[in-house]
């Protein structure tokens, strides 16, 4: 079916309002996200561009449309960045295309410097959605703090294109640092590896990525952090000496292996390639070796101090051995590469269901937003 | 101030309603005897008030839920309540509404210092939620001025912020889990101890509510570990523009600042007379903090020192001891009380991007003279949060109108230049007429619509935040 693909906002409007039958809303529309949506496929690569940039305030405004790289060079000309680190999906998803701003906030993607920057519900500041009626509505702004009315932006981040279609974006960037540096430990096991990260993320020294890996070499608990030159070397001294009892910690300050090792972090790099279903956990971190250890078979890397584990599991593993271990500890899983057959999102216990389900029914009656997604049945 | 008027129907059932609360809720958690209910007429913002029919001050969630199952069953609206501090009335009950205060519940309910939270019972104060973790160096950072006397539930229903948020964002970026009772009695958790909530995010959408949606009942909060040192800096200047522009340059220069406080001449006169902080008398002054080890403050404060010199400044002062530290604060500190000596006051609440601070301000000089009443500001620069601080004197007849009409147009010139009508109060009944200025009617609408799936027959804090002209179709038809 070739897809519907509206050049400005009226136009998309229009579209929404005239369709008779479910929509499949795309970024670059090349990749389908949980149970693929039987429908029309709308994509939003005609709405590309920037609006607005005001470095001094931080804030950049750009349609849904705009390739995430278009957005990552404009701010680099400035020396901004999207600070909360968007993982790029493609080399673990076997995919091409061109991924969007707009798909990155409608999937909340956010990367290693979450835990320290928040992530991309917490950057984006205002938004233009169409929502399933054809009605174009706006919510936010684009300052740093608003409270005037209800927060359906942060409503609109992470929620698949399932309550509208975002054509607008106001988002908050930051500086880029001027220096980054990475401590790393090798050898240790994943409890204690966790337990290290969570020893550095509770002291004063600011990390901005905590993650343990598999490496050829073995395994690697790393801490990265970023600032002014002094800063840098004094924070990455002093965490030497608080883990010293674990080992002697490597210090990496070359600007390009730094790169390298974070990006690889932020897509997964260690499952690309290689046979098996990947999950995404998002648990309590010292719960987080305890329930990869429960799961036959697993692999595991684990970002955000182990809050964040990415499970690489033998193919077809049953969703329900997953989601059991999560959800006796608290937690949620989400399959991102696999059999869909099990379900692709987390089941919400039944009041929330019913408030997300209430929703989607406001923001979209004729359920003809990508129906199926996030657990609402076609 | 419009509000609608109290429903006959619930006013004639009262005792029964009482009788049916006093069947579950022990005797010190009703009160409704009128000499005690008028405590709770109004919140922060004092020139409205009305006594409610009945205050329950429950001691847990299944308390909270019984009590909403009756109201839900009757017809009576509820307002919920934490401390009472909300500066935009949204605590202002109605005749016919039943206050459910949560400052009984005030319990620390789990510590967890490896996965860096705290959970509590909301009606805990904001500071000492501070207090219960400081011991072993952290802190919760959202600080509202009002910290010592705020409840986390006011904070959550506000998306509260402080002079820090710069750095650490405001409740809603600090938030990961909720319980919270629906209007029906249906209690819900949302989030937890684990980042990124599952579904929608609805905790997003909870925050910032203005106790709309739910009854929020207990909060678990991300709590970090405390800076290793803290220090600020001084910068007077003879022009708000080039003081404005040295904001900008500073956030352009990757240097990432805790605070920047910004005060002008009114309000530098008005703090140095009652405070005597030592401060220049100039046009504009910038207050900076930087945080970190000696040496990190030392490398961050030298590059904001090095900008501000560009500019030329009238003082330039950077605090070399804990007491200097506290001196250049105090000013900032005592601003509003300050004022409050010398005057009368009504403190506005706007947001404006950061590079329109020049025009905003010199726009607001200009309207202050056409209507006659003195403009101070005092605000977070870093973020465009701007509190002006309009004088008058409530005995003088029509003063207190003037003042309101010139409160708004302030506040739509911030709409006007990018901003919007409240950057931390909210929106309450104070700014409720407002927010056709800064959104469409569909834009109400589709949020009103929000408010139809959590509380559909709009019993939950009535009255507030939409305009009563938008919302009298849904209010008049759940009766
Ligand atoms: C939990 C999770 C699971 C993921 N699973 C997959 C996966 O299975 N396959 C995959 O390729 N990527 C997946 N991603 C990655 C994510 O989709 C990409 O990071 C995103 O950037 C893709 O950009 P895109 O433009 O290609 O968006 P698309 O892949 O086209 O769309 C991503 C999602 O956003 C919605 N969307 C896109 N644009 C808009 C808009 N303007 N308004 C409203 N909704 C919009 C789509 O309907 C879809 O639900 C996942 C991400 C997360 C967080
Ligand atoms: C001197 C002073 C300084 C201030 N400084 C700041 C500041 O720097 N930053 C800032 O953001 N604010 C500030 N405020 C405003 C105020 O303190 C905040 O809005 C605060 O969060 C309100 O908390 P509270 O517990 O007093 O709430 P209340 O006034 O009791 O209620 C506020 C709102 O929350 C709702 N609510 C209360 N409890 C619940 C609950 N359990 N569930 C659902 N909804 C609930 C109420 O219905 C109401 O709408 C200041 C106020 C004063 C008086």
């Amino acid at each position: 079916m070739k897809a519907l693909a509206p050049t400005s906002e009226a136009e998309l409007a229009e579209m929404v309002a005239s369709a008779s039958e479910p929509l499949r809303v795309m970024g670059s529309g090349t990749r389908p996200i949980g149970v693929p949506v039987n429908g029309q496929p709308l994509t939003t690569s005609g709405l590309s561009g920037v609006n607005l940039y005001e470095p001094g305030a931080l804030t950049l405004v750009v349609q849904s449309g705009t390739p995430v790289e278009d957005v990552r060079k404009t701010l680099a000309k400035e020396g901004q960045r999207l600070a909360f680190e968007p993982m790029d999906h493609r080399g673990l998803l076997g995919t091409t295309g061109e991924p969007t701003i707009g798909g990155v906030f409608a999937a909340n993607v956010s990367g290693p410097r979450r835990i320290q920057a928040g992530a991309a519900r917490d950057f984006l500041l205002g938004v233009r959605f169409v929502d399933g009626q054809g009605q174009v509505t706006r919510n936010g702004g684009r300052v740093m703090k608003n409270v005037t009315g209800y927060d359906l932006v942060k409503l609109m981040a992470g929620s698949f294109g399932t309550l509208g279609v975002m054509t607008e974006l106001a988002l908050k960037v930051l500086p880029a640092s001027h220096q980054t540096a990475t401590i790393t430990l090798s050898g240790l096991d994943d409890t204690t590896a966790v337990a290290a990260l969570s020893r550095a993320l509770g002291s004063p020294f600011e990390i901005t990525g905590a993650a343990h890996r598999q490496t050829e070499d073995g395994p690697q608990t790393c801490l990265r952090i970023e600032g002014f030159e002094k800063s840098v070397a004094y924070r990455a001294g002093q965490l030497q000496t608080l883990l010293a009892d674990l080992g002697t910690a490597e210090i990496e300050t070359d600007p390009d292996a730094n790169a390298t090792l974070w990006q690889d972090i932020r897509d997964v790099a260690c499952f690309h390639d290689g046979p098996g279903d990947v999950w995404r956990l998002s648990v309590k971190p010292s719960d987080a070796p305890g329930i990869k250890a429960q799961v036959d078979g697993a692999e595991a890397l684990y970002d955000w101090g182990g809050g964040l584990v990415w499970l690489r599991v033998p193919q077809d593993t049953q969703a329900d051995t997953i989601r059991a271990t999560v959800n006796a500890a608290g937690g949620h899983a989400t399959l991102i590469r696999g059999n869909r057959a099990g379900g692709v999102f987390q089941p919400l216990s039944p009041p929330i269901a019913a408030l997300q389900d209430g929703l989607r029914a406001r923001f979209d009656p004729r359920g003809i937003l990508n129906p199926g997604l996030m657990g609402r049945a076609a | 101030m419009d509000m609608p008027k109290p429903n006959p129907t619930i006013l004639a059932r009262k005792s029964q309603l009482l009788d049916r609360l006093a069947s579950f809720l022990p005797r010190e958690a009703l009160i409704h005897d009128p000499a005690e209910t008028r405590a709770y007429e109004c919140d922060g913002l004092t020139a409205y008030k009305c006594p409610p029919l009945a205050v329950v001050l429950p001691a847990s969630t299944a308390e909270v839920s019984e009590t909403l199952k009756i109201c839900n069953d009757m017809g009576v609206p509820v307002v919920p309540r934490g401390a009472g501090t909300s500066l935009a009335g949204g605590a202002l009950p109605t005749e016919d509404s039943v206050i459910i205060g949560v400052a009984r519940m005030n319990e620390v309910l789990e510590t967890d210092y490896d996965n860096r939270f705290i959970r509590v019972q909301t009606g805990r104060t904001n500071l000492s939620v501070t207090g219960a973790v400081e011991e072993e160096g952290f802190f919760y950072a959202p600080d509202p001025s009002s910290q010592l006397a705020c409840a986390i539930s006011g904070n959550i229903a506000m998306n509260s912020g402080g002079a820090h948020c710069l750095k650490y964002g405001v409740t809603t970026n600090n938030l990961m889990g909720v319980t919270m009772v629906l209007m029906d009695g249906t209690v819900t958790e949302i989030g937890g101890a684990h980042l990124d909530a599952e579904g929608l995010d609805l905790l997003g959408l909870i925050c910032g509510s203005e106790g709309q949606l739910g009854i929020v009942t207990e909060a678990t909060l991300r709590i970090l570990h405390k800076p290793e040192g803290a220090r600020p800096v001084l910068i007077g200047y003879d022009s708000s523009e080039v003081a404005g522009q040295c904001v900008s340059d500073i956030i352009k220069a990757g240097v990432l600042p805790v605070a920047i406080e910004f005060m002008d001449r009114p309000c530098i006169r008005a703090t140095e007379a009652f405070a005597g902080a030592g401060y220049p008398d100039c046009e504009a002054l910038l207050i900076v903090e930087v945080e970190g080890s000696d040496a990190e403050i030392d490398e961050q404060l030298e590059t904001i020192m090095d900008i501000a010199r560009k500019h030329d400044p009238v003082e330039l002062r950077q605090s070399s001891s804990d007491d200097e530290s506290k001196r250049i604060w105090l000013g900032r500190k005592s601003a509003f009380g300050a004022m409050g000596k010398i005057n009368d006051y009504m403190c506005l609440d706007g947001t404006i991007p950061v590079n329109e601070l020049p025009y905003v301000l010199k726009r607001i000089g200009e309207m202050s003279k056409e209507y006659g009443l003195d403009v101070a500001n005092v605000f977070h620069a870093g973020d465009g949060n701007m509190h002006p601080l309009i004088l008058f004197d409530a005995n003088k007849e029509g003063d207190l109108e003037l003042c309101e009409d010139l409160g708004a147009d302030i506040l739509r010139l911030c709409v006007e230049v990018g901003g919007c009508l409240t950057g931390e109060h909210g929106v309450g009944i104070e700014k409720r007429d407002l927010m056709l200025h800064q959104y469409d009617p569909p834009d109400l609408e589709i949020q009103m619509a929000v408010k139809d799936v959590f509380d559909p027959k709009w019993l939950l804090n009535p009255a507030k935040v939409f305009p009563l002209a938008s919302s009298d179709t849904r209010r008049i038809a759940a009766e």
